[in-house]
């Protein structure tokens, strides 16, 4: 019962994790239609910038408000500057997001070095609970908690306000919005900004469990596309849901199954795939 | 006619490419007047990129100690990055071998390249010093004639572990948590045979996939009655790890020992309180307090601002052997028989980590150290608590008798009575 | 949407003609420099060849028939590892493991192409990526088959037959080269042939396609079949070249760079990805002998690339696709 609840409460963690992730690359993909590949690189850069913000001033806050504008903006510039320029051709759009992944990764290892790090835990979270033999480290809840208050902040912005719904209606008809005045190429720079801050918030989050190290960029990549892909690209609900399958699924699996840990992510997205390849709630 | 522009744009770098690589060939080269060229590769970029480079180095500060000169020949190094994927290190390994016309090889840094170059180095018949690699196998049942270590196998230190852990630790149960591949494998079995045989019991053995970063789901299923947890970890996981053994309360409740990459100093200075305390035993310690290694450590934080990690001793130290032996052939390294045959041959005492000298199968024999990580001038450090003189990597067995053995695995095999 | 014609215009097929003779011819003369630099210098080609086949291979699937596949190494490694397993475990004989590594890749890619080839686009790209996670997976879990992370080891050489020591680098890349210009001379005919042309037509307009009676899943499928039983060429002759498999044969990195190889060349030409294929693997080696900081500017290479011609550099100049 014990193992039953921390293993429930650590899928939690991770789909909190997933959604900061995932909830930024299929906000890009429903806006743009491109597979970002330096999506997994605004990850890194965010925890890597908030490292270097916190070892001057000491606070979770500074550095996370800091590594969201940084990474933001540049997503921002990397999509007004290079990406626009291909906006019907996706092939090489995807691309040209892979040659920034490669420039972000040299980039960051000749700015920070190779060495791995841990952002230290805000005093007030550090420990854990330990309820009925269940121990839980408060920083974990914590995550959860600020993922599902973002997670709701996102679907309020989309579906209660002015900008989202203009937004909304760049996504469904791009045209159309623009003959109705909506600034659809300063929208998708936007939203492309945004997605990368929230992949940059989200290694902010991760920085003291799972620390920042090169090679970070690539290895939650893939687990970030199964997401969005089980979800539904596009969907925010989707992501939310998306996040929490698939982070339950791995971490069960790791328990259960761990010869297996790799089908137990990857075969629940083939499936999907196969059968219904807009996911769990995307639109076509 | 764009079209044409660039496909012959592309021709005109591929031919400059070409012919640079000419011109910057001499002619069959005289001996004795030219450098004795030293080929490096390694990871320099990915995401072994620091571990590489520690390895680079440690080589480097030696060379430049001495000046780049040895038996009256300057040393030219040069260096290619192979990612740390085994094909590429192929590929770098001709160029440096057939291109360069290097007289020795050095470096790599996992097991598959390891295991990737080495047919290739004794087709060759260059030597090669693997300063790093600890891919049991390379000296004994695979072991060729040109490559030498100047490091250690994965399951050398710990055979002596197991035996302190459990007479001086006083270990009766004990579970292990370490990354599932061959690297994971050889520490934790030498680690079991040698406790296992004194007497105590490895109870649980959990494997985590090398991409491992949030440690929850195994450490939900370390059991509460061991006397400690065996970790073997290296780089970002380590980090991960220490950090996530705390954070669920096992720290206050379960000794923590390990492999000695777990503690190592190129991740150590990263870590907090969460590692006080850990013991894990290696042929190193940056905290050795002998007055070789004070002088190698004070030395390479003045040159490369943190202190040195095994992997850059044991290039240092690879170093090191490289110039003993060219000056036990007078720098005649063109007799590369004469020159392998230095190599297997040099005995060192004033090494950082202190005396080594190789075995018949080309692996040092060595000290280990248990070490304890505790606070000593607001740094963390791998304080040595004790010692273990001439390890070799078949531990107290007889050489026949070991490698009849199968290699350490995923699945434990207890030696036949 | 214009539409170049099959036929090479006549300044391509000059360039392409100068190529293959200095491929054929060139390598002989090397000798006069030093054995070495020669050995070396031919051992860089064999691997341009190699990865331009391998190029090739995809570009039949990403570039004729629009699907975008980025687990496409999976079939190249498997291959490789059939080859590996047989040689070093079993001992096989030569012409024995040859063609059992061709038919695992290529059963392979027919059962594979079963879940995949009615999936579209970015989806398709998704599942064919989860696909080679999978197989990259299994290359690593299946310890007693594939060694694992270490790889296996000591394929033996390619033994002399007529008096040729086959694993000479010199025979060895001359090898190379025929295989690589048979399988250009069957990929060419493949694709100017009626069923290549569907492919075209289905990467232009499935639904065209299908209005004119054409049974595109049929095609769609075969065509990733075909291209992963070349994709299995490559892998059998990059394991007898290396001696050495390893999951970093058919990792993400992989696939991700295979695709790169064929958008920077040119998708849908044939020798567009080859010629990317082979730039890249020289450009990698090349600058990386210069300096360290040779993942920037190959970063940077692409991205300039990308934007001075997105088509790729084969197709420059030529059609403009605004479909994907």
């Amino acid at each position: 019962m014990v193992y039953l609840i921390t293993q429930t409460l650590n899928g939690l963690f991770s789909a909190a994790l997933l959604f900061l992730i995932a909830g930024g690359l299929t906000l890009v993909f429903g806006v743009m239609r491109i597979v970002n590949i330096a999506h997994g690189s605004f990850y890194m850069l965010g925890v890597y910038v908030a490292f270097s913000v916190f070892t001057r001033t000491q606070s979770l806050l500074a550095a996370s408000l800091a590594a969201m504008l940084v990474v933001g903006g540049i997503g921002f510039a990397m999509q007004r500057l290079f990406l626009r320029r291909f906006a019907s051709q996706p092939l090489p759009e995807m691309m040209m997001t892979m040659g920034f992944a490669l420039l972000f990764r040299d980039g960051a290892f000749l700015i920070w070095g190779g060495d791995p790090f841990t952002l230290a835990y805000p005093s007030a979270l550090r420990g854990s609970l330990d309820v009925y033999d269940v121990v839980f480290p408060i920083y974990r809840l914590f995550v959860i908690l600020v993922a599902a208050a973002v997670g709701v902040l996102l679907g309020v912005l989309n579906e209660k306000t002015l900008i989202g719904a203009k937004l909304r209606a760049a996504v469904d008809d791009p045209e159309m919005a623009a003959g109705t005045g909506v600034p659809v190429a300063l929208l998708s720079g936007l939203v492309f900004g945004v997605g990368a801050a929230l992949a940059a918030f989200g290694g902010v989050m991760g920085g003291p469990i799972l620390g920042g190290y090169p090679g970070m960029d690539f290895d939650l990549l893939p687990l970030a596309f199964v997401v969005v892909i089980i979800g539904g690209m596009g969907s925010l609900k989707g992501a939310v849901v998306g996040s929490i399958v698939v982070g339950m699924i791995d971490n069960f699996g790791k328990a259960l199954v761990p010869e297996l840990s790799y089908f137990t992510l990857f075969a629940p997205m083939v499936v999907m795939l196969a059968v219904k390849p807009t996911g769990l709630y995307g639109r076509n | 006619m764009r079209k044409i522009a660039a496909v012959f744009a592309l021709l005109t770098v591929v031919s400059a490419a070409r012919l640079g690589g000419l011109a910057g060939q001499t002619a069959p080269r005289p001996p004795a007047n030219d450098p004795i060229r030293v080929g490096f590769v390694g990871p320099l970029s990915g995401a072994y990129a620091q571990n590489g480079r520690d390895i680079q180095n440690g080589m480097l500060l030696y060379f430049e100690q001495i000046g780049f000169q040895a038996a009256g020949r300057k040393i030219e190094v040069i260096a290619e990055d192979d990612e740390a994927i085994p094909a590429t290190s192929l590929t770098k390994a001709r160029k440096l071998i057939e291109r360069d016309q290097v007289d020795v090889m050095a470096g790599a840094l996992l097991s598959s390249t390891g295991y990737a170059l080495a047919p290739y180095i004794e087709a060759s018949q260059i030597p090669m010093i693997y300063p790093v690699v600890s891919a049991d196998d390379l000296t004994q049942r695979l072991r060729g004639q040109w490559i030498i270590r100047t490091g250690w196998t994965g399951s050398q230190p710990n055979h002596a572990f197991g035996e302190y852990a459990f007479h001086t630790l006083k270990l009766k149960k004990v579970a292990t948590i370490a990354l599932d591949y061959a690297f994971g494998w050889e520490s934790v079995g030498g680690f079991q045979r040698t406790f296992e045989a004194e007497g105590g019991q490895i109870s649980q053995k959990i494997w985590c996939p090398v991409s491992v970063h949030d440690f929850a789901p195994y450490l939900a299923q370390i059991s509460r009655d061991v006397d400690a947890v065996y970790a073997l970890f290296l780089g970002r996981s380590a980090l991960q790890f220490m950090r996530q053994y705390e954070e669920f309360g096992l720290k206050k409740r379960i000794l923590l020992i390990g492999a000695g990459p777990t503690t190592d100093e190129h991740v150590l200075p990263a870590m907090g309180d969460e590692a006080l305390g850990v013991i894990t035993a290696l042929h190193y310690s940056a905290a050795l307090d002998t007055p070789a290694n004070r002088a190698f450590v004070a030395a390479y934080r003045q040159k490369y601002n943190k202190i040195p990690s095994y992997y850059a001793e044991s290039m240092y130290t690879g170093a090191k052997w490289l110039v003993a032996a060219i000056e036990a052939v007078g720098g005649r390294v063109e007799d590369r028989a004469a020159f392998l045959q230095a190599l297997r041959t040099v005995k060192l005492t004033d090494l950082p980590r202190g005396p080594v000298e190789l075995d018949d199968y080309g692996n040092p024999i060595e000290n280990v150290y248990v070490r304890k990580v505790e606070r000593v001038n607001g740094a963390l450090q791998n304080t040595v608590i004790a010692t273990f003189p001439r390890v070799s990597q078949f531990w107290k067995y007889d050489p026949a008798a070991y490698l009849r053995q199968p290699l350490y695995s995923r699945q434990y095999v207890p030696p036949a009575p | 949407m214009e539409e170049t014609s099959s036929t090479l215009s006549r300044r391509k097929l000059a360039i392409l003609i100068v190529a293959f003779a200095g491929l054929v011819a060139a390598p002989p003369f090397f000798n006069l420099a030093l054995p070495g630099l020669a050995s070396y210098s031919v051992g860089l080609l064999t691997e341009m060849l190699i990865f331009g086949l391998l190029a090739m291979s995809l570009d039949i699937l990403l570039g004729y028939t629009g699907m975008p596949s980025f687990g496409h190494a999976g079939f190249f490694g498997v291959a490789a590892y059939a080859v590996a397993v047989l040689s070093t475990r079993h001992h096989a004989g030569f012409w024995l493991t040859v063609a059992m590594g061709l038919a695992v890749g290529t059963l392979l890619s027919a059962a594979f192409g079963l879940l995949v080839s009615h999936v579209r686009d970015v989806y398709f790209l998704m599942i064919t990526l989860a696909l080679g996670m999978v197989l990259w997976g299994v290359s690593y879990r299946w310890i007693p088959m594939t060694g694992g992370d270490n790889g296996i080891s000591g394929l033996p050489r390619l033994e002399s037959h007529l008096g040729i020591p086959w694993s000479g680098p010199l025979p060895f890349y001359y090898l190379t080269l025929i295989v690589f210009l048979a399988c250009c001379a069957l990929l060419a005919l493949l694709v100017n042939s009626p069923f290549g042309l569907t492919l075209k037509g289905i990467r232009e307009s499935e639904s065209r396609m299908k209005s004119l009676g054409v049974n595109t899943w049929l095609h769609r499928y075969l065509s990733y079949v075909i291209s992963g039983a070349f994709a299995s060429i490559a892998g059998i002759l990059w394991a007898y070249y290396n001696r050495y498999v390893s999951p970093t044969y058919l990792d993400l990195t992989a696939s991700s760079e295979l695709f790169l190889m064929v958008t920077l060349g040119g998708p849908g030409t044939l020798v567009g990805p080859a010629i990317g294929a082979g730039a890249i693997v020289l450009l990698k080696n090349v600058i990386s002998a210069y300096t360290e900081r040779w993942l920037l500017i190959l970063g940077a290479v692409y991205i300039l690339t990308i934007l001075w011609a997105p088509q790729g550099l084969w197709n420059l100049g030529g059609r403009h696709r605004s479909k994907s």
